[in-house]
């Protein structure tokens, strides 16, 4: 589905300072009922990790880390049922995910007189039934399922949807028998950069010619795009020439605006497709 | 010198006589041997310089009737108008700068790294001044305008000195002549002034002297020959010329009549500001000057303003003269300026005083008061019967064209613009009536004094003249040109024979040329055996290189997008990510791979003609495109040129540019600065050098005459190896010169030290050798041109190096032998190109000016093996003029300039504008196909990016063999068969009648076309035939079969072309000739393959008859992280789950599992934890299940009902655990601390479904009971509250009990109220 500009600034500005809850999401989709639902998630998503990204430094000095322990510790002491983490991200505008993270790592350090390695906190996090401290584990777990942007859960719907959606891609394009070389065929001969498919036989799509094509499970808003744009479309367009991205949920229209020069945008999987000479009588 | 031409007018020596006499150097044999006449012999020493001489006498002579040249003429107009006002030194700087500034509009200053390669401003401000005058408004109005064009400029007087030049300056074609063989000293002589010895005027005066004594006793000479002669030998030896006020004022040209001081004035553009003011005065000091020509002193002032205007201005110039032989100084110049500028404001005020013409008489009282009708502004009416002096002119014109013919001249196609300079002069209708000057001039005793040229009529007269004897080139020049050539009333006028030959040559030619081939930005692709990681010494060198790449097209993107707008500068945005990228390169030792990637990518976006015209705005729009197709793509091409392609004349000689995409190169390698980069660029370039100039490009025998397909094919692939060369060429030249580049030309001295140094070095590419080897074997059309281009860059110095001159030696010999004609050893069109980028390498400024006439041609060097073999690449006709103009897109002036005529000369000849007839709208509907074509022709490049090179010169090599031999087998069958049945009607029509042969012939022939056209459609079968299977053998076996039929298609698709394209074009030639053959015979002797099926990719078992419309595993996982949510809490007041659709999740769940096409290994494990932990929530009953049938009834019946869907629902899970995952699930989990924390936090704990459960793990075998009891111990270890540590322990022992004695065939449910009851009972 692809937005004006406008409709999506509509929405990103609606999205301002919500938590990322599932009670947050439920009352955007009230509010923008017309939008499908993986959309607005995608752009809620994206606009609450923009948040977070600006704010990802004050919630990690030293005073706010010892702050959120006592404050954690105070409350399990008073109720330790009570969800005493995941309210105190919300209070303070945190993703509870990484609340759980920051409390976690001071938890253990406290422990273990050792600053713990990024694994071992990845695999608690991943597996809260680690945790040592059975109580630390319920509050991290609750963060982590109650978390609808961050955390080893919602990283996980992510890989699945990214992947569902490739295989989607992969079955239209076995569909309209275009041959193509996947990413991990690429890998294999050696390929620096590779998107999730290369057309043997390259085809133009609205009269644009594409030798790749890139399956993007979210929306493209200006950033991602952008960062997509640097790090990923150019370096195609760079070794393999013209391409086309699918943003499956959707894009800002305006993005759509290098056609001309090799990147082609789309929503779906894309209808109007001419192949090389698929009739020779016509010549 | 003035002597041989004198000879000459006088008729007394035959203009054959002077070539012969020009082309036998002397000393070679005795006189008589080579016929050379006799009044000649004496003068041989004076060949040298005396085409130099024809050439600035030709110029001198013009000068005044050029005054309007095209709105900006190349090169000699302009200067004229202030020529004309001037004194003859005067004239002559002018000329000196101006001139020379039109041609070389600048030097290009490499070294300030300007993102201006046309350089237009500097062409724009050097027109500007000759016209305005700018340097006349100043005494020493020559210096700036000389100082600040560095270039070199064309000289006019045949005397030259160097007086006024600056170092700077590139010496003028009329300064070679005083350069002589060791002429360099001449330099030094401009500072001495007037009366210094000119370095060159030694020798001659000295060898003269010789001449002379030995031809005392010779026959008589005519009077001004012997006039000319003493005065030679009067004039000392240490000066040889005569001082300049002895000469200067017997000279006309020299000393223009000053009634010519409006001629600038003639100038279409009205609103010039600046009025020069124009002086007359000699300069001796600051400009030495003799002049051969000159007539001796003791003439009558009264004959030299024969053609002046005003008395006035007789007076002025007189006294100009005067003074300046008596002072030296400027001050009289100043004065003289104040003189003529209050005379000009006198004549300003009449408005006839601005419309005169070089050409005006002598009345001052017409010049005066004469207002000139409107029409006066228009060009001059030609006319023939006005000519005066033709004999003399077509004498002229005779030796004129036979220096160009014998490619004496240093550029030939200089010489034809400055021929169609004259034949599109502009005199005003006032110059019509010069009779009384002409009358004057008979009388003038000096033949090559006199005023040849001062009519628009007789320059004219010789144009068209020299237009006859060059037709031969001229016919084989772009069609346009042609046709403005056939459209030239002067010509239809002058000489309608050749009016008509060049009409027939226009309508014949098939010359189109087109300078605007749209190229796309393309990026090098990436080619796993060149650039993979193996590649690479490490990682890091690796994934740098990665980036460099990214980083390069980046900056690409952002020059493509921005180097137009203004203020944009390259070093300023680009300069330094371009140097943070060498470091990069630097540090990990990736030059290399660098510069294989810039000098591909070089290729790729400018190959193309005007150096890749690709700049975003020279794209045609692509909605314009799609909407025109490529039927109408042509013609919005030719029209987009006219608006794009500079209409401007820049003259036939530019400086050598870097135009379009080119640019972008060269910026970056000046900003890179790297030496490293450099090396490993030029290193790079030399190798693709070697590669495709030692390419074969032509495999077979030639057949006369009629183009083969097969030659086709090879001109093709010529042109582009000869265009790729060119532009590596360029590069390495640009490269290996950069480190020697200045700006101005370097002292005596420093050039010394520098050649002594330089001279030790070996040149990065052995040039000389490839150069003479590509001479011995023919092969000379393809390296001389790349060649020029890497010479045209030299800096000041390398020509002077034993190498490069060697080099430069070598080629002029090949100029010099290379007389334009059709023969064995090379096609016409082949050597006009080489002479066409020789003459311009001649003119290219760095270039040495004085080694074009100085040079010795020896014939060293020049073995070439009488053996044509194969490889004889010369004797293949291969150029054609698309190829000529694309290499030479200067010759383009020449149509410029006669466009510009005819644009300019208004309603008179008003039918000459044509107009832009808009190619709209007419067949813009039905075109849907047309643009499904360039569609595919589009993919059809698309498709070769990424393969691997061979791919496409496979499918090229098939298609082109398979053309070939569909052609063949064409002939060998259809045609012999119809030349068959041909022979057999024609058999029995000669028998019938005698009649004509011809007649018959077409007629059989007639019939036989129609059956030709089976020859396409045998060819078509043919093709599709036998492309398939060329292609699949010669790719290799493990070609994916999309690619491979793909790849059959284009062969076989573009062998069909082929042959089609040549039967469809050439079948009913080929059978008439073939007939024709047979007749003559008789006469003597009385008697695709279909896509194929991709191998599916092989998938993970889903079961039979799978449809994959099973829930997304993605969409399962968030469902359950769902219930997960309500189950941790927070809940919403009243937040419940529908037992019903947790049950149904459940059973999708089970759906998702078992169609294996969205899963991946996450999702499944991420899956199994989650259902692990919904289990353990509904064990511990923290799951809020909302049940339909609500029943508030008894808390025994509320249990029973709620404990049935808890146990339904973790049934459904253990089912699916032990049926639908792929991968283990995590049971074990259960017995986490955590999970079982939860059980631990309930109050009335349900320890039933926890048992429910143990035994559902067992039985679906997903974990075994004596796991399960180590688990349940594992757990009493833990720090439980008392009383759940005590019913934990009797779980323990219930649940090992019974799975000790029970018999699994016990209905669960049962056996867990059994065991609750125990457990119950017991705590």
């Amino acid at each position: 589905m692809k937005l004006t500009k406008a409709q999506y600034d509509e929405i990103a500005q609606f999205l301002g300072h919500v938590q990322p809850t599932r009670q947050s999401l439920r009352k955007l989709k009230e509010r923008f009922p017309s939008q499908s639902q993986s959309t607005l998630l995608s752009i809620f998503s994206q606009e609450y990790q923009k948040q977070i990204k600006r704010t990802h430094a004050k919630h990690h000095t030293a005073e706010a880390v010892e702050t959120y322990y006592q404050r954690y510790l105070n409350g399990v002491m008073k109720n330790a049922a009570a969800p005493v983490l995941l309210e105190l991200a919300n209070e303070v505008d945190f993703a509870p995910s990484l609340m759980a993270r920051i409390v976690l790592e001071r938890f253990l350090q406290e422990k273990e007189q050792a600053i713990p390695s990024k694994t071992l906190i990845n695999s608690m996090l991943r597996d809260p039934s680690q945790i040592p401290d059975g109580v630390l584990a319920n509050q991290v777990y609750q963060c982590t399922v109650n978390d609808c942007c961050y955390g080893p859960l919602v990283d996980c719907i992510k890989h699945a949807i990214g992947h569902e959606h490739e295989v989607l891609l992969r079955e239209m394009l076995l569909e309209k028998n275009l041959s193509f070389i996947a990413e991990d065929q690429l890998r294999a001969k050696g390929y620096d950069k590779t998107p999730d498919f290369i057309l043997e036989v390259p085809v133009a799509v609205e009269g644009h010619i594409i030798h790749w094509i890139e399956s993007k499970a979210s929306f493209g808003d200006e950033s991602s795009h952008q960062a997509y744009l640097q790090d990923q479309f150019w370096s195609y367009w760079n070794r393999f020439g013209p391409g086309l991205v699918i943003y499956w949920y959707g894009f800002i229209e305006e993005l759509d605006c290098h056609r001309e020069r090799g990147i082609l945008l789309k929503d779906c999987f894309p209808t109007d497709i001419v192949t090389l000479r698929h009739s020779m009588a016509q010549r | 010198m003035a002597a041989v031409l004198e000879l000459l007018l006088r008729e007394e020596v035959a203009v054959a006589a002077v070539v012969r006499w020009l082309l036998h150097g002397p000393g070679h044999r005795p006189a008589e041997e080579n016929h050379i006449h006799e009044k000649l012999v004496s003068l041989s020493l004076l060949q040298k310089d005396f085409v130099p001489f024809l050439l600035n006498f030709l110029r001198e002579q013009t000068s005044q009737i050029l005054t309007n040249g095209p709105s900006t003429p190349a090169k000699t107009p302009n200067s004229k108008a202030h020529g004309s006002q001037r004194t003859g030194s005067e004239r002559r700087a002018g000329h000196a700068t101006s001139s020379r500034v039109q041609l070389f509009s600048q030097r290009t200053s490499v070294t300030t790294c300007t993102t201006d390669t046309s350089f237009s401003p500097a062409v724009a401000s050097s027109s500007s001044s000759s016209f305005s005058g700018s340097s006349l408004s100043s005494p020493c109005g020559d210096f700036p305008s000389m100082v600040s064009s560095s270039s070199p400029s064309f000289g006019y007087s045949p005397l030259l000195n160097h007086g006024e030049k600056r170092s700077s300056q590139k010496a003028s074609l009329g300064s070679f002549l005083t350069a002589m063989p060791e002429a360099l000293p001449a330099r030094r002589g401009r500072r001495k002034g007037s009366g210094s010895v000119s370095a060159s005027g030694r020798p001659v005066a000295r060898d003269l002297g010789h001449c002379l004594t030995e031809e005392e006793d010779g026959k008589s000479d005519s009077a001004s020959w012997s006039g000319g002669r003493r005065k030679w030998s009067e004039v000392p030896p240490v000066s040889a010329r005569s001082p300049p006020s002895q000469l200067n004022l017997n000279n006309l040209e020299e000393f223009p009549p000053m009634g010519a001081a409006s001629g600038w004035t003639n100038k279409s553009k009205p609103s010039r500001r600046i009025n020069p003011t124009p002086v007359s005065a000699e300069r001796p000091l600051s400009k030495p000057k003799m002049c051969f020509t000159s007539t001796p002193v003791s003439q009558s002032p009264a004959a030299r303003f024969s053609s002046g205007t005003s008395l006035e201005a007789f007076t002025a110039v007189q006294e100009g003269n005067l003074t300046s032989m008596i002072s030296n100084s400027l001050q009289e110049e100043r004065e003289m300026l104040k003189k003529e500028r209050c005379k000009l404001q006198h004549q300003a005020s009449s408005p006839a005083g601005i419309s005169l013409d070089p050409g005006t008489p002598t009345k001052p009282s017409y010049t005066r008061s004469a207002s000139l009708p409107p029409e006066s502004h228009l060009v001059t009416c030609a006319d023939l019967t006005k000519v005066s002096c033709k004999k003399q002119l077509e004498c002229l014109a005779q030796l004129y064209s036979s220096c160009i013919a014998e490619n004496l001249v240093p550029n030939i196609f200089l010489e034809l613009f400055f021929v169609l300079q004259l034949l599109t002069s502009k005199g005003t209708s006032t110059a019509e009536d010069g009779d009384s000057d002409l009358e004057i001039n008979e009388r003038t005793k000096d033949a090559s004094g006199k005023q040849h040229f001062r009519s628009v009529h007789n320059c004219v007269y010789f144009a068209v003249q020299v237009l006859d004897y060059q037709y031969e080139i001229i016919s084989r020049l772009e069609k346009g040109l042609l046709k403005l050539l056939a459209e030239n009333e002067r010509i239809a006028s002058f000489s309608p024979s050749l009016h008509r030959r060049l009409r027939q040559a226009y309508e014949s030619s098939t010359a189109k040329v087109s300078l605007l081939l749209p190229c796309s930005v393309q990026s090098v692709s990436f080619q796993p055996e060149t650039d993979n990681r193996s590649n690479f010494p490490s990682d890091r060198a690796f994934h740098i290189f990665k980036k460099q790449r990214d980083i390069f097209y980046e900056l690409l993107r952002e020059w493509e997008d921005n180097h137009e707008k203004t203020g944009w500068d390259f070093e300023r945005v680009l300069g330094n990510k371009i140097r943070a990228m060498m470091a990069h390169l630097s540090a990990t030792c990736n030059h290399s791979h660098f510069a294989r990637l810039f000098q591909k990518q070089l290729i790729q976006m400018c190959k193309g003609p005007v150096g890749g015209g690709a700049s975003s705005g020279d794209t045609p729009d692509q909605d314009v495109l799609n909407m025109l197709g490529s039927d109408n793509l042509s013609r919005l091409k030719r029209l987009q040129e006219r608006f794009i392609v500079p209409q401007s004349i820049r003259g036939p000689c530019p400086p050598p540019s870097f135009p379009g995409c080119q640019q972008f190169f060269r910026d970056f390698i000046l900003s890179a600065g790297s030496y490293q980069f450099n090396q490993h660029l030029m290193d790079s370039l030399c190798l693709k050098i070697l590669e495709l100039n030692g390419l074969t490009l032509v495999e077979h025998e030639h057949s006369d005459g009629e183009a083969d397909m097969d030659e086709q094919d090879e001109k093709k692939r010529f042109t582009v190896v000869l265009l790729s060369l060119r532009l590596l060429a360029k590069f390495l030249g640009f490269l290996v010169f950069l480190p020697y580049r200045t700006v101005e030309q370097p002292t005596r001295d420093l050039q010394d030290s520098a050649v002594a140094l330089r001279n030790q070095t070996l040149p990065v590419l052995d040039v000389l050798k490839l150069l003479r080897q590509s001479i011995q074997d023919h092969r000379s059309i393809l390296t001389i041109p790349w060649i020029v281009e890497y010479l045209s860059l030299v800096d000041h110095i390398a020509p002077f190096l034993d190498y490069y001159r060697k080099i430069f030696c070598l080629l002029l010999q090949v100029y010099r032998l290379m007389v334009l004609s059709e023969d064995k050893e090379m096609s016409f069109l082949n050597k006009l190109l080489i002479l066409a980028v020789l003459g311009w390498l001649f003119q290219v400024p760095s270039v040495p000016e004085e080694l074009f006439f100085t040079t010795d041609v020896r014939q060293e060097g020049l073995m070439m093996d009488t053996v044509t073999s194969a490889q004889a690449l010369d004797s293949v006709p291969l150029v054609d003029q698309q190829l000529l103009y694309t290499c030479c897109p200067y010759l383009g002036e020449l149509r410029k300039l006669l466009a510009s005529f005819v644009a300019g000369s208004g309603a008179k000849n008003g039918g000459f504008i044509r107009k832009i007839t808009p190619t709209a709208a007419e067949s813009l509907a039905p075109k849907a196909s047309v643009t499904q074509r360039k569609l595919q022709v589009e993919l059809e490049q698309a498709f070769f990016h990424n393969q691997p090179p061979s791919l496409r010169r496979t499918v090229e090599f098939v298609a082109e063999r398979v053309g070939s031999n569909c052609v063949k087998h064409i002939k060998a069958t259809l045609v012999a068969e119809l030349v068959q049945r041909a022979e057999v009607m024609l058999q029995d029509k000669v028998k019938e009648e005698d009649a004509n042969h011809d007649k018959l012939l077409e007629e059989v022939c007639a019939h036989l076309y129609e059956e030709g056209a089976q020859a396409l459609i045998k060819g078509r079968e043919f093709c599709k035939k036998k492309g398939p299977e060329a292609v699949r053998v010669l790719l290799p076996e493990e070609t994916s079969a999309a690619v491979l039929s793909s790849a059959e298609d284009i062969a076989v698709d573009l062998a069909t072309e082929k042959a089609c394209g040549w039967l469809s074009a050439n079948i009913a030639a080929l059978i008439k000739r073939e007939v024709k053959a047979t007749f003559n015979r008789m006469l003597k002797v009385p008697g695709l393959a279909l896509p194929s099926e991709d191998a599916l990719e092989l998938r993970r078992d889903c079961p039979a008859g799978c449809q994959h419309c099973a829930p997304f595993p993605s969409q399962i996982i968030n469902e359950i992280k769902d219930v997960l949510c309500i189950a941790v809490g927070p809940r919403d007041e009243g937040e419940v789950i529908d037992y019903i659709w947790l049950e149904c999740l459940l059973g999708r769940l089970s759906e998702t599992l078992r169609c294996r096409k969205f899963m991946c290994p996450t999702s499944e494990q991420q899956l199994a934890k989650c259902t692990v932990e919904l289990a353990s929530l509904l064990v511990s009953d923290r799951v809020p299940l909302r049940l339909r049938v609500e029943s508030p009834e008894k808390t025994s019946e509320r249990l029973r009902v709620k404990n049935n869907p808890t146990c339904a629902l973790l049934k459904l899970l253990l089912s699916v655990w032990k049926e639908d995952f792929g991968t283990p699930v995590p049971v074990q989990l259960i017995f986490s601390k955590k999970n079982i924390g939860y059980l631990a936090e309930v109050k009335q704990r349900e320890w039933d479904l926890f048992l429910f459960m143990l035994h559902g793990l067992v039985e679906h075998e997903l974990m075994r009971s004596s796991e399960i009891e180590s688990c349940l111990r594992s757990l009493e270890e833990l720090p439980w509250p008392s009383d759940f540590l005590k019913e934990l322990e009797v779980l323990s022992r219930v649940f090992t009990s019974e799975h000790r004695v029970a018999e699994p065939r016990t209905n669960p449910c049962e056996l867990t109220r059994q065991s609750l009851g125990t457990v119950a009972a017991q705590s």
